[in-house]
């Protein structure tokens, strides 16, 4: 069998064979084959030597403790081997963009290690070692401000930075202790975090580096003066005290070289071969967009009520670049208090609030999640304390033609697009006006049922009259017009049809393939806008019947 | 006797010794006292209340205790509540000990001149220890050998540094060009938000049907749900899982690169030319011929295309004016006609009909007179040889009735007949019987009314013959294969392979170097007997088995008749040079039929002068498509 740590470790994975029957002796039996080679690779692998080295460590001082020599122990305790996977880092990723191309994974793991209890689940080393590695890197997020989607799902909170151009999208589970499940082999989790953590560490030192940060990073000297607390007071540990000042985020980082105040230099533009005009100027103004929504909360002071979810709210506020704080008892490394006059956003998530300073918006947390995808500061008036929310959309989703957009996207699209934004208000308006038609409709509908109802009599009667009269009746012919488009496009799908006939039998198997998956997507398109429709009209009449119970 | 007792008097001492007092808990008494005599317990009548009273009146009643060996109460005295105290606190009963007395050292830690025991040295403080030796020994034998090993230097250099400083090219192996990574998490949609669009959560029979679905199944692998606010948002359950999952994808999955097919659909579609451009072809339904009570099998058209004549289920044979739809004749046979084939020489008119074991020569009386008068003549002008000849079938003058009705001869075959066609001379017939001998097809001369059995050996059960329309071939279609006999030189010349299960009709095209074949599975088969003995096309146009095909005498037209009742007309250019390949477009699908007993179309039939084509059908009629 091939050992399944050395195989997380070095990636190493099975191969689907060309000829399965060939492989595999004539059976079609489902079997895992690895490549020859491969598990050559593996077997010159110097880090087998350590494992075994490992091994016979573990036996001799499984052996001193059964004979009770405790010089023995101590001693094979300080020769202990240790091993290194800084090289099958480098083998695995030749160059830092590999690195960065394969790093969501590591990280959704890591932020999973670094929220399990210490309790034995896992090494307590690793558990603060990956916490150490994830706070690591938001700092670097937030010093880069590369940060561009997030998402509030139902499995926890996915976010979407995108890294020396590459996108890295990771999901940290929200913070609630976790229900271990028993049919999970934390081991295979272990190696495999192993392995992440040793990546991500050599990652963000690359990373910290290219912003000439330092690492392991340090906060800036001045806030951190700022931040010291009172001597001795809170926290016993200076060390596991800085651990939590960084994951704070509330502090920025200190540099190598002091940056340059504030004067960015203008970047040279050097226009590209073979690019036109028009090209140079999309990217341009899609240049100018991605600087916009960089700075898009710069002077704003945001301040977090405490049943707010605080990590990844002053994360993703100071991505952008607005300031954040929280209250004192919450969290270390608040800056300013809930009654500073300054604050002009005040995040919440209670229905209702019982005095409320004058000077600010209070929102619920979803806005600043909903402006982020949005790429702008969105009207607020939808998100105050208490009000029903409106739907939450994936950033991630992009609607090709013909897919389904719900029309909150398409509400989000316009604005976007800088089209009026107060038609919700017209549109209220429109509903009200239309209320009133619908009553007048009525009125008039109850008229014209009267009428009809007379007319139908009358027929009737004729008709009965008509069969006393005359048994046979000759009915005028109706004039039959060609509709000569419809005859066209008959002809045409005719032809087509035919067409389809003189198909080569794989072509038409391709042909019919590519036709059922079409169908099938523009069925589902079809049923969700059918739901959406009778959400809506049911939505209307509950508004009306309830406008009419409280008219009544 | 009584005991020296500060109060004598209220001494009352209990012989029980050290035993549970419980024992006594049913006796009036409590024990013994010196003398043997029994100890009473004392009175207790006091109820609760008095216990109350007496809890608030009698200031000592916290010291008072009860002594259980004799029942009585004793009021502590002072010193006993003291001891009693000091225990509590866990001081020494005893108050005059002192605790804390001041040390003395016995020995001091100065050194003395003198020493404590005055007891010599001995000798094994001279000379060196054999044990410590012993261990020393050991000691350096295991260093000497490698066991022990100095502990090693504490490894100083920084865990992370820049791992990617020197990226040289070099280091991009061949593994890293094969190397598949794994694919990224599928990013999530919008039915993940906690707070949806309403559309996308799961109404309650979709909710049902995703529980009843199984994992490995869902399309969603959670079900949408819709929080008011993110504070009610729980954690989710199966995080862990899905992340072990994830990891079980990127170790055990096995990978392989797969090419998307990336076309637009359209441009599969062959460009063929319009079927407009391709014209005549029929197009609409023009007549129906109705008349027959059972599903018509076979169609015939006389040579001038003035006449019809079809054989039907039903015992009868009926001949029709193709314009106007009138049946000018109907011959009842007596039986299944299974075939029927007009002689194609416009000067004599006869029909052939295979009915169960004979074939019937008929001269149906239609049209000009010296024409059917010429051939019966032609029929009677028959002398028959000197010697007789031994022949597979017996050929029978009709007798007079039969004469009357048109019949002019019988074959008489010794098996059922399947089919009949004509040379195209008009002299010679070509008969298959549905047997398994090499007696199944047999050529007969009707000038001389004579029959041959032109197979020594079968070859498999035959489907169809047919004759070269000029020159001296026969086509003999198996169920499998469709042969070629040169009739001159009396041997095979091709086989061709159809690639069908089970051929159920052939036809050749008039220029006589392609053929086409129908099969039961449903697939038409285009032969180019120049090209190849393998199909130059196989089409799979019909949803259900093909009964019949046939090609058009002067257009490039064939047709193909099929189960699913309908007929399809399609364009079959065939070229004279040679370089180009025939050239086949579908032109039209005509339907019309109504499928009986899961019968469709049985046989089609081209006019041999105008594009028109006829089909008889399961549901008893003829139909005429212009």
């Amino acid at each position: 069998t091939i050992p399944r740590r050395l195989c997380i470790l070095k990636g190493i994975y099975p191969h689907e064979p060309k000829h399965k029957k060939k492989v595999n002796k004539g059976s079609t039996a489902p079997r895992t084959f690895y490549l020859l080679k491969d598990i050559k690779f593996l077997l010159h692998e110097p880090i087998v030597n350590k494992f075994r080295e490992y091994k016979v460590f573990v036996r001799k001082l499984r052996k001193a403790y059964g004979k009770s020599e405790w010089g023995t122990v101590d001693r094979l305790k300080d020769n202990k081997p240790t091993y290194k996977l800084d090289h099958i880092v480098k083998e695995r990723y030749p160059t830092f963009i590999d690195a960065l191309r394969d790093l969501d994974d590591a990280l959704s793991m890591c932020f999973l290690f670094s929220t399990f209890p210490r309790t034995g689940k896992c090494h307590v080393q690793t558990i603060q070692l990956c916490r150490r590695l994830a706070v690591e890197f938001l700092n670097y997020v937030i010093a880069s401000r590369s940060l561009r989607k997030v998402f509030l799902s139902i499995k926890g909170i996915y976010y979407q930075a995108e890294v020396l151009g590459q996108p890295i999208t990771w999901i940290t589970p929200y913070t609630f202790a976790h229900d271990h499940p028993t049919d999970v082999d934390y081991r295979v989790m272990a190696t495999f975090t192993e392995f992440y953590t040793t990546l991500l560490g050599f990652v963000n030192f690359r990373l910290y580096h290219s912003l000439n940060l330092v690492y392991p990073p340090k906060i800036d000297g001045q806030a951190d003066a700022e931040l010291k607390p009172v001597e001795g007071k809170e926290y016993a540990m200076d060390s596991e005290s800085y651990l939590e000042k960084l994951s704070a985020l509330s502090a920025s980082l200190a540099r190598v070289v002091a940056p340059a105040h504030e004067d960015e230099v203008e970047m040279d533009e050097f226009p590209v071969e073979g690019e036109t005009a028009e090209q140079m100027d999309t990217r341009k103004k899609e240049q100018e967009a991605l600087e916009k929504h960089k700075k898009m909360f710069e002077g704003l002071r945001f301040f977090l009520n405490r049943e707010v979810p605080r990590e990844p709210l002053a994360f993703i506020i100071r991505c952008f670049g607005g300031q954040v704080s929280w209250d004192k008892s919450l969290c270390i490394g608040a800056t300013y208090d809930a009654s500073d006059p300054s604050i002009t956003h005040h995040i919440i998530d209670r229905p209702r609030l019982e005095q409320q300073a004058v000077g600010r918006c209070y929102l619920q947390p979803q806005w600043v999640f909903d402006s982020v995808n949005a790429k702008m500061c969105l009207p607020v008036a939808d998100y105050f304390p208490g009000v029903l929310l409106p739907p939450h959309l994936s950033p991630f989703v992009t609607e090709q033609e013909g897919d389904y957009v719900p029309p909150e996207k398409l509400k989000l699209l316009a604005l976007q697009r800088g089209e009026n934004p107060d038609e919700e208000s017209e549109e209220e308006e429109e509903e009200d006006e239309e209320d009133d038609n619908d009553k007048e409709e009525e009125e008039d509908e109850d008229e014209s049922e009267k009428e009809e109802e007379m007319k139908l009599k009358k027929m009737e009667e004729q008709k009965t009259q008509n069969n006393k009269a005359l048994p046979v009746k000759v009915t005028a012919g109706k004039l039959r017009l060609e509709d000569k488009k419809r005859l066209e496009q008959e002809q045409q799908s005719e032809e087509k049809r035919l067409a389809i006939m003189m198909m080569k039998k794989r072509e038409k198997y391709l042909y019919k393939k590519i036709m059922f998956g079409k169908k099938r997507k523009v069925r589902e398109a079809n049923k969700l806008a059918a739901k959406r429709k009778a959400h809506d009209t049911a939505v209307k009449e509950e508004k009306k019947k309830s406008k009419k119970a409280r008219r009544a | 006797p009584s005991p020296v007792f500060s109060c004598p008097l209220q001494d009352i001492r209990n012989t029980v010794g050290n035993i549970p007092m419980e024992w006594y808990q049913d006796f009036p008494h409590i024990g013994y006292n010196l003398d043997g005599k029994k100890i009473y317990k004392p009175i207790r009548n006091k109820d609760e209340l008095d216990m109350f009273l007496e809890k608030m009146e009698n200031p000592d009643y916290w010291r008072t205790v009860q002594d259980r060996m004799t029942g009585a109460d004793v009021r502590l005295t002072d010193e006993q509540v003291q001891l009693v105290q000091r225990l509590q606190r866990g001081q020494f009963g005893d108050v005059h000990f002192n605790p804390y007395e001041p040390a003395v050292d016995f020995f001091t830690h100065e050194v003395m001149i003198h020493p404590v025991t005055n007891r010599p040295a001995d000798k094994r403080s001279f000379i060196p220890s054999l044990l410590e030796k012993e261990k020393v020994s050991k000691l350096v034998h295991a260093i000497k050998m490698g066991w022990i090993k100095p502990r090693k230097p504490k490894d100083d250099s920084p865990t992370y540094y820049d791992l990617w400083a020197h990226e040289d090219p070099n280091s991009i192996l061949g593994r890293h060009k094969m190397h598949v990574p794994a694919p990224k998490m599928k990013l999530p949609g919008h039915e993940e938000s906690y707070n949806p669009p309403p559309e996308y959560l799961l109404s309650e029979e979709e909710k049902l049907a995703w529980e009843q679905q199984e994992a490995a199944e869902r399309k969603l692998n959670f079900v949408p749900q819709r929080f008011g606010s993110l504070r009610q948002v729980p954690a989710y359950p199966r995080f862990i899982q899905e992340r072990f999952e994830r990891c079980l994808d990127l170790y055990l999955c096995p990978r392989q690169r797969k090419m998307r097919v990336n076309v637009d659909p359209e441009d599969l579609i062959p460009k063929l030319p319009k079927p407009r451009d391709l014209q005549p072809f029929p197009t609409t339904q023009a007549l129906i011929y109705r008349g027959h009570s059972s599903l018509v099998r076979c169609l015939s058209i006389s040579p001038s295309g003035q006449w019809l004549v079809s054989g039907s289920d039903d015992g009868t044979v009926r001949f029709w004016e193709v314009c106007t739809a009138r049946c000018m004749k109907t011959l009842p046979v007596g039986g299944v006609v299974k075939s029927i084939a007009w002689n194609p020489n416009p000067t004599i008119c006869l029909v052939a009909i295979g009915v169960e074991q004979s074939v019937l020569l008929v001269n149906p009386c239609l049209g000009d007179k010296l024409l059917y008068g010429a051939t019966d003549q032609l029929l009677e002008s028959y002398v028959a040889p000197e010697e007789e000849r031994v022949q597979p079938v017996q050929w029978v003058t009709a007798t007079t009735e039969e004469h009357s009705r048109g019949v002019r001869l019988v074959i008489q075959h010794s098996k059922a007949v399947k089919q009949v066609t004509w040379h195209g001379k008009g002299d010679y017939l070509a008969s298959v019987v549905s047997d398994n001998s090499s007696m199944q097809v047999l050529i007969h001369q009707s000038s001389k009314r004579w029959s041959q059995s032109p197979f020594r050996r079968s070859k498999g059960l035959v489907q169809a013959v047919l004759f070269h329309p000029t020159r001296p071939y026969f086509f003999v279609a198996t169920q499998r294969y469709v042969r070629v006999y040169n009739l001159l030189k009396q041997e095979l010349t091709k086989k061709l392979m159809t690639n069908c299960k089970w051929v159920s009709s052939m036809a050749i095209h008039p220029g006589g170097d392609n053929i086409i074949c129908g099969s039961y599975d449903s697939k038409l088969a285009w032969f180019d007997l120049d090209l190849s003995t393998r199909p130059y096309q196989l089409l799979r146009h019909h949803k259900r088995a093909l009964r019949s095909v046939a090609f058009h005498r002067r257009y490039p037209l064939f047709a193909s008749g099929s189960d699913d009742g309908s007929v399809i007309v399609c364009h079959g250019m065939v070229y004279n040079d040679l370089l180009q390949n025939p050239l086949l477009v579908p032109v039209k699908v005509l339907k019309g039929h109504v499928i009986t007993l899961d019968l469709g179309v049985l046989d089609v039939l081209f006019h041999p002068t105008q594009p028109w084509i006829f089909s008889s059908g399961a549901d008893g009629t003829v139909r005429l498509y212009t």
